[in-house]
C-alpha cells in the first residue's frame, strides 16, 4: 500500500540527509520525496510517498518523530487530502504535429511553456495517474526528457499542520 | 561575557555539572585543551580514542550521569565511532566532542578532516556541527538535554578549530526549545484495565530490561513484583535491575537465558515487558516467542512499541513513572496467589539450574566468576568484554545493585571492558570495580593498562584466558562440525609480564585450588591488579538456544 506522509522539519543543513538516511537504513522504500520551505522560513515541509503495510507506516512515523529536527509528522489519507505533482516533459514535435500536441496538452489542461523548432516543453499538474496517462500518450511523439517533482499533498478543509515549539526544561522528555 | 569558543565549551560543561572528561588531544582541539588545562574539569588521558568513548560510557552507566569524551578531528573522531555505536545501542547518555578543521577548510578534504557528523548519523541520537562561536553555549545545552532525556543516547558536537579560537559573547539559555513530540498521554491509558489483567493472569511473567536501570526504577520493580507475586526475568541489560537471589528472580532469558526463564516465557499467559526492545538474542524465533501470552509493553520510546513484537497493550512512558502509576491502588496478592504457577517455576528451577562440571584438574571459568561474586558479595561494579566470559558473568555473578553491570549488550563490542572499568572507577571511586575480560577482548584495548597505571586506579582485572576466541569457537564446534577457523589465539603475550611492564601487580593462576586465594589476594591489594586464569580452553556456555530457534529448544 502507498502512503503519503508529510513532515514539518527544521530548515537547517543535514535534515534531508537525516531523513533519507533513516529511510534507507530501516529499509523503508521511498517512491518520492518533495521538500520546500513553508510560510515560516525556519521550517521546511516534506511530502514523502512510501510503499508498505500499516505496521511499516507506523514504524516509519515513529522513527521520523525521533529525529530531533523533525517537528511534526502526519499521515495524509487519500480521501481527506488533495495531492498534486508537477511534471515538465520535453517532447519531440515536428512542425506539422504542433496542432496535435497542443490539443493533447489542452485535454490534460497542461501548458506549453517552451517551443523550439522540433520540440516543446509541457508543464503538467495533477496526480500521478494523470501524469502517467499523459506520458503514455506523449510517447507516440517521442519523449526526450521528463522531470517530475513527486507528490506534494495537503489536508482538505480547515485542518492544518500546526506546530508549536516548546520550551523544554531540563529533565523533560525528548524521545 | 566575552570569551573564546574553547572557554565557552568549558563554561558550558561546568554548567552541565561535568567534572570528568575522557579524551586524547590533537591539532584541531589545541584551543580546547588549552582552555581545559585552565579549567577545574578533570581530563583523563587515555591511549586510544576508542577507549575515551568506552570510558565515558562506563562512567555514564555506573553513575547515571552524562559521560563526556573528547577527540581531535579526522582519525581522532573516527576512532570514537565504535564507542559511540556501543553507547547508542545500549541507550547510554554520552556527549562526544570532536575537533574539526577550520570552517574555511571544511569540505576540501583537508588534513585530518572527516565528516564525523555524517559518519555518526545512524548511530547517534543527534549531532551538531557548530559554525559560529556564539552558538557553543546553546548547542552544548541542547546536546546534554537530548543525551539524557527520554530514551538516552549519544550526541556528537563537532567544533571547528577556528570556532573554538574566536572570541564572542557567551550565552547559556535556561531552557531548550525543541519540536513538540507526542507520546501516549497518561490519560489515554486504562491503568485499571492493566492492573486487572495482571491480577487476573494465572501465569504472568515480568520481563525487565535496561529501561529499569536507566529510569532508576529497581525499587518500584521489586515492590510491584512482590505485591503481585509475579516472577521476573531480565534481559542482559536489565540484569542489575532485579536481585539475582530474589525468590521471584528467573535470571536472564533468551539465547543464553536460564531454562526456567525461557520455559516461563513459553508458558506465560501474560508478559509485562518493561524497558525492553525485544532484541533477537532475547526472543529467539520471534513467531514463537511467548506464544500464549498477551504482551503489555511499557517503554519510553514509542518507536519500540510494535517494532519487533506486537503487544496487546502498550504504554509509552518512563519505566519508573509507569510502575509507580501501576502501584496506585493495587491490592496485595494473597500468600497463596499463583501458588501453582510459582510452584511450577520452582520445580523448573530445581530440575534445570544453571550448572557446570567443576574440576580439580583444570580451572573452570564459571568457578572463577562464582568466586568473584562470593568474595565481592555481589556488590562490585563489573565490566566485561563480549563473548563466553560475558555470558558466564551474566549467569554466575549475583547482581543485586543497580548500575553494577557494564557490558556491551546491543552492539557486542569486544575491547569494551577495560576502558569501561576505567570510566566507572572515576565515576565511583569508592566502589570496587572488576573487569572480567577474555584474552581476545582484552587485547583490543590492552593499551589502557597505561591509563590504569597512570591514575593508579584500583581496578581488579580478571582475565579468563582460554587461548581462544571462545564464543566463535563454540559456534564452530556446534554448528560447523568443529572446523576451527581463526579462533586460536596463538601469539598471545605473557599477560603477567605485560601488566608488569605497565607497572601493575599481576599474577597467573593455573591450578584450580589456587583460584580463591588468588582472588582474595587481588581484592586485598590496594592498587590495580591483573590476575590471569588459565581456564579450560574447551568450556562452552550452556544452556543455549541456537540462533533463530524457539526458546523451548535449548541445548546443553
Amino acid at each position: 500500500m502507498r502512503h503519503t506522509v508529510t513532515a514539518l522539519v527544521e530548515n537547517s543543513p543535514g535534515v534531508l540527509t537525516r531523513v533519507a538516511g533513516l529511510f534507507s537504513r530501516r529499509g523503508f522504500n521511498i517512491d518520492s520525496l518533495a521538500v520546500g520551505v513553508t510560510e515560516d522560513p525556519r521550517i521546511s515541509r516534506m511530502t514523502i510517498v512510501v510503499e508498505g503495510s500499516e505496521a511499516t507506516l507506523e514504524q516509519l512515523t515513529k522513527q521520523l518523530n525521533k529525529l530531533i529536527n523533525v517537528i511534526k509528522v502526519t499521515d495524509l489519507k487519500d480521501s481527506e487530502s488533495v495531492a498534486r505533482e508537477l511534471a515538465l516533459v520535453k517532447i519531440a514535435v515536428e512542425p506539422a504535429q504542433r496542432a496535435q500536441i497542443t490539443q493533447l496538452v489542452d485535454i490534460f489542461r497542461g501548458k506549453i511553456i517552451d517551443m523550439g523548432r522540433q520540440s516543446v516543453i509541457v508543464e503538467l499538474t495533477g496526480d500521478e495517474t494523470k501524469v502517467d496517462a499523459f506520458l503514455n500518450l506523449a510517447r507516440d511523439f517521442g519523449i526526450k526528457e521528463v522531470v517530475r517533482t513527486g507528490r506534494i499533498a495537503m489536508a482538505r478543509g480547515m485542518k492544518s499542520m500546526e506546530y508549536q515549539k516548546e520550551e523544554k526544561q531540563n529533565g523533560q522528555n525528548i524521545l | 561575557m566575552r570569551m573564546t569558543g574553547a572557554e565557552m565549551l568549558m563554561e558550558s560543561l561546568k554548567r552541565e555539572g561535568v567534572d570528568t572528561i575522557f579524551g586524547y588531544p590533537g591539532g584541531a582541539v589545541l584551543y580546547i585543551y588549552d582552555a581545559l588545562a585552565r579549567s577545574s574539569i578533570r581530563h583523563v588521558l587515555v591511549r586510544h580514542e576508542q577507549a575515551a568513548a568506552h570510558a565515558a560510557d562506563g562512567y555514564a552507566r555506573a553513575t547515571g550521569k552524562v559521560g563526556v569524551c573528547l577527540a581531535t578531528s579526522g582519525p581522532g573522531a573516527t576512532n570514537l565511532v565504535t564507542g559511540i555505536a556501543t553507547a547508542h545501542m545500549d541507550s547510554v547518555p554520552l556527549v562526544a566532542i570532536t575537533g574539526q578543521v577550520n570552517t574555511s577548510l571544511l569540505g576540501r578534504d583537508s588534513f585530518q578532516e572527516a565528516d564525523i557528523t555524517g559518519i555518526t548519523m545512524p548511530i547517534t541520537k543527534h549531532s551538531f556541527l557548530v559554525k559560529e562561536t556564539r552558538q557553543i553555549g546553546p548547542v552544548v545545552r541542547e546536546a546534554f538535554h537530548i543525551a539524557r532525556s527520554g530514551r538516552p543516547g549519544v550526541v556528537v558536537v563537532d567544533l571547528p578549530k577556528d570556532v573554538t579560537a574566536r572570541e564572542d559573547d557567551f550565552s547559556y539559555p535556561p531552557a531548550v526549545s525543541l519540536g513538540q513530540k507526542e507520546g501516549t498521554g497518561d490519560d489515554q491509558i486504562d491503568w485499571e484495565d492493566i492492573q486487572r489483567r495482571i491480577i487476573n493472569a494465572e501465569r504472568p511473567v515480568i520481563c525487565a530490561g535496561g529501561g529499569i536501570v536507566i529510569s532508576g526504577a529497581e525499587e518500584q520493580l521489586r515492590k510491584f513484583a512482590e505485591t503481585l507475586r509475579v516472577p521476573v526475568t531480565t534481559t542482559l541489560m536489565g540484569l542489575s535491575a532485579f536481585p539475582a537471589d530474589h525468590p521471584l528472580s528467573l535470571g536472564m532469558l533468551g539465547m543464553h537465558g536460564t531454562r526456567y526463564a525461557n520455559y516461563a516465557i513459553m508458558e506465560a499467559d501474560l508478559l509485562v515487558a518493561i524497558g525492553v526492545r525485544f532484541d533477537d538474542r532475547v526472543t529467539g524465533n520471534i513467531e514463537s516467542f511467548a506464544p500464549n501470552a498477551t504482551i503489555i509493553h511499557i517503554d519510553v520510546d514509542p518507536a519500540e512499541i510494535g517494532k519487533n513484537v506486537s503487544p496487546g497493550l502498550a504504554v509509552v512512558q518512563d519505566a519508573g513513572e509507569a510502575l509507580s502509576r501501576l502501584m496506585k491502588g493495587l491490592p496485595r496478592a494473597g500468600k497463596e496467589a499463583r501458588n501453582g504457577w510459582l510452584g511450577e517455576i520452582k520445580s523448573w528451577k530445581e530440575s534445570n539450574p544453571l550448572k557446570y562440571k567443576d574440576s580439580d584438574e583444570v580451572i573452570k571459568p564459571q568457578k572463577v566468576v562464582e568466586e568473584i561474586s562470593r568474595i565481592t558479595g555481589g556488590e562490585a561494579v563489573v565490566s566485561t568484554d563480549v563473548g563466553q566470559h560475558q555470558m558466564w558473568v551474566a549467569h554466575y555473578y549475583c547482581f543485586h545493585r543497580s548500575r553494577s553491570f557494564l557490558t556491551s549488550g546491543g552492539l557486542g563490542t569486544m575491547g569494551y571492558g577495560l576502558p569501561a572499568a576505567i570510566g566507572a572507577q572515576f565515576g565511583r571511586p569508592e566502589s570496587t570495580v572488576v573487569a572480567v575480560l577474555g584474552d581476545g577482548g582484552f587485547q583490543m584495548n590492552s593499551q589502557e593498562l597505561a591509563t590504569v597505571a597512570l591514575y593508579q586506579l584500583p581496578i581488579k582485572i580478571c582475565l579468563l584466558n582460554n587461548g581462544f576466541l571462545g564464543m566463535v569457537r563454540q559456534w564452530q564446534e556446534l554448528f560447523f562440525e568443529g572446523r576451527y577457523s581463526a579462533v586460536d589465539m596463538g601469539g598471545n603475550p605473557d599477560f603477567v609480564r605485560l601488566a608488569e611492564a605497565y607497572g601493575l601487580t599481576a599474577r597467573r593462576v593455573t591450578a584450580a585450588r589456587e583460584v580463591t586465594s588468588a582472588l582474595e589476594w587481588a581484592f586485598e591489594e590496594r592498587g590495580p591488579v591483573l590476575v590471569e586464569f588459565a581456564v579450560d580452553p574447551l568450556e562452552n556456555v550452556y544452556p543455549m538456544v541456537p540462533a533463530g530457534g524457539t526458546l523451548r529448544e535449548m541445548i546443553g
